[in-house]
């Protein structure tokens, strides 16, 4: 038995016939894989994922902090994702609002259930602009929501009339799709029906870029945004950590999109290009390789002798900041090797910042990414369908003829396309070594078996597994919420990476989980039981 | 720090801004861990019972086991039945719990799926039981939710008997593990045989030994929720929270109880033990007349530092009154009572206490949110805040210490194994509120003022 079959051994018929195609174990290297992914789970297994709109609200709405997002349905939804992500913000300028240390929920009551929500909805509305008079509000439904049939999209309608402030509801009930991933397209497709497009800013500087995917959680896409700048780029709106509306708002002016998180936002990325003919290229700001690989990747796509340079002097010092730490902790880490299971593009990003150190991956796996995420996008077209995914809208944006407007010739793309990940993203396996095992959709059991068969010295995951991993005597940190650290982007961030796990694996207090006394025993003469026989 | 929120007040009938409570099932999931090898199950689509779980670990800093009925669209529609039966399935196959206690969510209860005839139709394996509580967060908060699982458990399982045992049964109430540990504690002081339903204690706060138990040794056996059906009296802490099941298993089973308040302080610690003391026929020992004495040796001592003191106190109704209660034990005076659980009961009993201890112009709302007490804070501030950690940006907001207490408290460690309850849980409580109030004095005197001696 290999180990992947070792893990599929006690699951019944069924679950069995399931749960074998979410399980990759890499062998032969360089021949493709397929995996199961993005489908449903399976009723009773602990599986780590969260609903649609978790996706929605939790992930893609809720950083951006100069609006308010308005979660219609029972308290709890909206209570739990209320301050719980870590995605900092700092609205600029006078009077500019940070919305983020509030959550707003219309608290249904069972009489709204009953008898319809939308009034209550409306009523929300009405005091939020009594008391708040916010520019954008978004509205959340939850699951109750979608089955009372609550017209959430008539009040948005009714808002923008009424108020004259912008406004787009998401109806992303929880049962939608199969797992957060829905709702990050919902939340995709709102944000480019209501907001981008909708600034009066023109088209200007020639280095202007919108940073997709980064949701700035301890502090990444500040660390991010702060090279960028520093090289010469404009960025023009981040989707969504330190987001704001009004600079959403004229993302339509960038002339590329950089996709750091490819599976929470890839549609704006595609639907960008489509509308407005802006590129996108994937990047990867995890890692201190991958970050030189993704600067160099934009120099190479602006291709400006000056710009070019700018990237190498910003590397250059960049590298020679860290250089003594980094070869300090590649000397205490190597060797190790490690677990790594997050939502759906950190487990790949996460390999490249672990290698920096010499930590191999052993183990990894998403909760909610597709196929795509694991085998790259050239399987995209062999991506069917099925009743789940058919049920989240597709939009299909035509090109808007006055903000239209292309970057490099169509040759020049073509050319590119072999020298950079233009408009590509080649997936997680890629990165993965022989004898090494895939899981989607993981859950608690095979969490568990996992440890206990590749013995990691670290276990990357979240806070649902955490405590049992640590308890399993593994160290474990989490990479959702850098438990509480960061930012782990670029270079100094792999710093903070290192320095993180590095405190973790080498703890004192892993020494004393056995007692003394259970090892040597404290009962002089009672051993054996002889003397007193 | 909440640059928006006004200091005018208007009245909201529809809009909550951060709340003070949360959903029915949380509650339900804590009370099912609760029970000795119990997997918690929650009947919805699965974003419920992750944020739940995710919940619970931020606050405990532990594992939350729990599994899902993982609802899609079609599920919505039609019903989630057989996604019901494919999970109690599952579970037992692979995380083998001796019980399931499920719990229904917002997304099952509005499309009305009948839980008990799903139970009845699913092949359950010989020995292992399946539970069930309604838990519609539209009708009430995870205090609701909490007590509603206790209901569920002992609508299933309590066994009605003529003959008594000598046991008492004690409902601790939605409090943590270190609170439970503390009145076993205190009952074990009082030679009483008592059920503890439920028991997170042992579960909650397990130790690390460097292999993972899923279901660890704590918690109230199946066996011993059967047995309340038997036991002489309940004692109901928390009336809020404990009083609605412990009714049910009086209708159930015709066992009476006594409802006290959390014994949080010294009054109602006093009563705890009395009732005890009543109950099985023993003195108070002298080491618990002991720790009293010492409480209030303390109090008295420390008197000046918080004698008059204004404080806000937030959170669900049963701690926040007993928290309530001993601040004006202290002699401090409570301006505000907050709960965002819906309980009159709770404003009643607030009122009570303003009265008893004459002080004036005091607060107690329930039903209402954060947002609103800052804005009273705003017109009118307080010395000193206790509760959870949702008023941390009031906190900041308004330059005010807080104490943190009772639940969730997510930004800070060891707070569950520790308890509020007892004479012990007070004088932790005050020797907190003290360093709260020291600590700010210190903060804030000038060098000619700051004192070696305090
Ligand atoms: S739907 Fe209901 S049960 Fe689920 S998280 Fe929201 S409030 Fe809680
Ligand atoms: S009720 Fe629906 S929207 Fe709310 S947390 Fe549960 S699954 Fe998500």
């Amino acid at each position: 038995m290999n180990e992947r079959e070792k893990v599929l051994d006690q699951y019944s018929g069924r679950v069995f016939k399931n749960r074998k195609d979410h399980i990759i174990e890499l062998d032969e290297a360089g021949v493709p894989q397929v995996i199961a992914a993005n489908s449903r789970s399976i009723p009773g297994l602990m599986v780590n994922r969260g609903c649609c709109y978790a996706g929605c609200k939790g992930v893609v709405l809720g950083p951006i902090a100069d609006a308010v997002v308005l979660t219609h349905g029972p308290i709890g939804c909206g209570f739990y994702s209320w301050g719980t992500r870590r995605n900092k913000a700092k609205p600029e300028g006078e009077g500019a609002k940070n919305y983020l240390q509030y959550c707003f929920s219309t608290d249904m009551q069972e009489p709204d259930i009953v008898f319809g929500g939308e009034k209550k909805l409306r009523q929300a509305i009405v005091e939020i602009m009594e008391i708040f008079q916010p520019k954008c509000i978004f509205i959340c439904s939850t699951c109750p929501v979608g089955l009372i049939g609550d017209d959430i999209q008539a009040v948005a309608r009714w808002v923008k009339s009424t108020y004259k402030i912008a406004c787009a509801a998401f109806s992303c009930e929880g049962y939608k799709g199969v797992s957060q991933s829905a709702g990050h397209h919902i939340a995709n497709n709102g944000l480019m029906k209501e907001i981008i497009g909708s600034g009066q800013a023109k088209n200007s500087k020639k280095f202007a870029v919108n940073l997709l995917g980064e949701y700035n959680i301890g502090g990444d896409g500040w660390e991010t945004e702060r090279l960028l700048k520093q090289i010469g780029y404009e960025v023009v709106s981040v989707f969504t950590g330190d987001g704001s509306f009004e600079k959403m708002k004229n993302a339509h002016t960038a002339n590329l999109n950089l996709v750091q998180c490819h599976r929470s936002i890839n549609y704006i990325a595609e639907m960008m290009k489509a509308k407005y003919g802006i590129d996108w290229i994937k990047v990867n700001f995890i890692g201190i390789d991958e970050t030189i690989r993704s600067l160099r990747s934009l120099a190479i796509y602006f291709d400006d002798a000056g710009l070019k340079q700018r990237t190498e002097e910003v590397i250059a010092d960049e590298l020679a900041a860290i250089e003594d730490q980094r070869q300090y902790y590649r000397s205490r880490l190597t060797g190790y090797t490690a677990g790594v299971f997050v939502g759906g593009s950190r487990s790949h990003h996460y390999q490249n910042l672990l290698l920096d150190f010499g930590i191999k991956t052993v183990i990894a796996g998403y909760e909610f990414a597709h196929r795509d995420d694991y085998e790259g996008r050239e399987v995209l077209p062999d991506i069917k369908p099925d009743a789940d995914s058919k049920n989240i809208e597709q939009l299909s944006p035509v090109a808007d003829e006055a903000h239209y407007h292309l970057t490099l010739s169509k040759e020049r793309f073509a050319e590119l396309q072999n020298e950079i990940d233009l408009e590509t993203y080649h997936g997680m396996f890629r990165e993965m070594a022989d004898g090494t095992v895939t899981v989607d959709d993981f859950n608690h059991y095979e969490t568990e078996k996992l440890i206990e068969l590749f013995q990691p010295d670290i276990f990357y995951s979240g806070i649902k597994d955490k405590y049992m991993i640590q308890k399993s005597g593994t160290p474990s940190r989490q990479l959702h919420s850098y438990d509480y650290s960061g930012p782990y982007a670029c270079f100094t961030g792999a710093i903070n990476f290192a320095r993180d796990t590095y405190m973790s694996i080498s703890a004192p207090a892993w020494k004393y989980l056995t007692p003394p006394w259970l090892v040597s025993s404290t009962l002089e003469g009672s051993i054996g039981g002889t003397e007193n026989a | 720090m909440l640059e928006a929120t006004p200091k005018e007040i208007k009245t909201r009938k529809a809009l909550r801004v951060n709340p003070c409570k949360t959903c029915e099932p949380v509650g339900a999931l804590y009370a099912a861990l609760g029970v000795h090898r119990c997997m918690p199950h929650s009947h919805g689509s699965q974003g419920c019972c992750s944020y739940h779980r995710t919940f619970l670990s931020r606050h405990f800093k532990e594992p939350a086991i729990a599994t899902t009925s993982s609802f899609t669209e079609g599920a919505s529609v039609f019903g989630g039945g057989s996604n019901l039966k494919t999970a109690v399935k599952n579970i037992f196959d692979i995380y083998n719990p001796d019980i399931i206690a499920v719990h229904t969510t917002c997304l099952s209860e509005t499309i009305g799926d009948d839980l008990n005839s799903y139970i009845e139709s699913i092949d359950i394996p010989e020995g292992k039981v399946v539970v069930h509580a309604n838990t519609p967060s539209y009708a009430g908060s995870h205090i609701v939710g909490f007590g509603n699982m206790m209901s569920g458990f002992i609508k299933y399982l309590a066994e009605k008997s003529q003959a008594k045992t000598d046991q008492i049964a004690i409902f601790p109430g939605f409090v943590n593990p270190g609170d439970m540990r503390e009145l076993k504690r205190l009952a074990k002081q009082m030679q009483v045989h008592y059920i503890m339903f439920p028991d997170t204690s042992g579960v909650l706060d397990a130790p690390n030994k460097g292999h993972y138990e899923m279901y660890p040794q704590g918690g109230t056996t199946v066996a011993e929720i059967r047995g309340l059906g038997a036991v002489k009296r309940v004692l109901a802490l928390g009336e809020v929270t404990c009083t609605p099941p412990a009714m049910v298993l009086q209708a159930k089973c015709g066992v009476n109880f006594t409802a006290l308040p959390l014994p949080i302080g010294i009054e109602a610690t006093d009563q705890y033990l009395m009732e005890l003391s009543r109950l099985v026929n023993t003195e108070v020992s002298d080491s618990l007349t002991e720790e009293r004495g010492q409480l209030v040796d303390v109090i008295l001592d420390a008197q000046q530092n918080f004698a008059k003191k204004t404080v806000a106190i937030y959170g669900d109704p049963d701690i926040v009154l007993g928290l309530t209660a001993f601040v004006l034990e202290m002699g401090m005076i409570p301006k505000y009572i907050l709960t965002g659980t819906k309980s009159d009961l709770f404003s009643k009993r607030g009122e009570a206490l303003f009265a008893k201890f004459g002080v004036s112009g005091c607060q107690a709302l329930n039903n209402e949110d954060l947002f609103t007490l800052h804005q009273l804070i705003k017109n009118d501030g307080v010395d000193l805040m206790i509760g959870t950690t949702h008023g941390k940006y009031i906190a900041r907001a308004e330059d005010i210490p807080l104490v943190r207490a009772g639940f969730p408290v997510l930004d800070r460690y060891v707070h569950s194994y520790m308890p509020l309850v007892g004479y012990r849980g007070a004088m932790r409580l005050l020797e907190m509120i003290c360093n709260a109030l020291l600590d700010r004095r210190d903060r804030d005197a000038a060098d000619e003022d700051f004192e070696l001696v305090m």
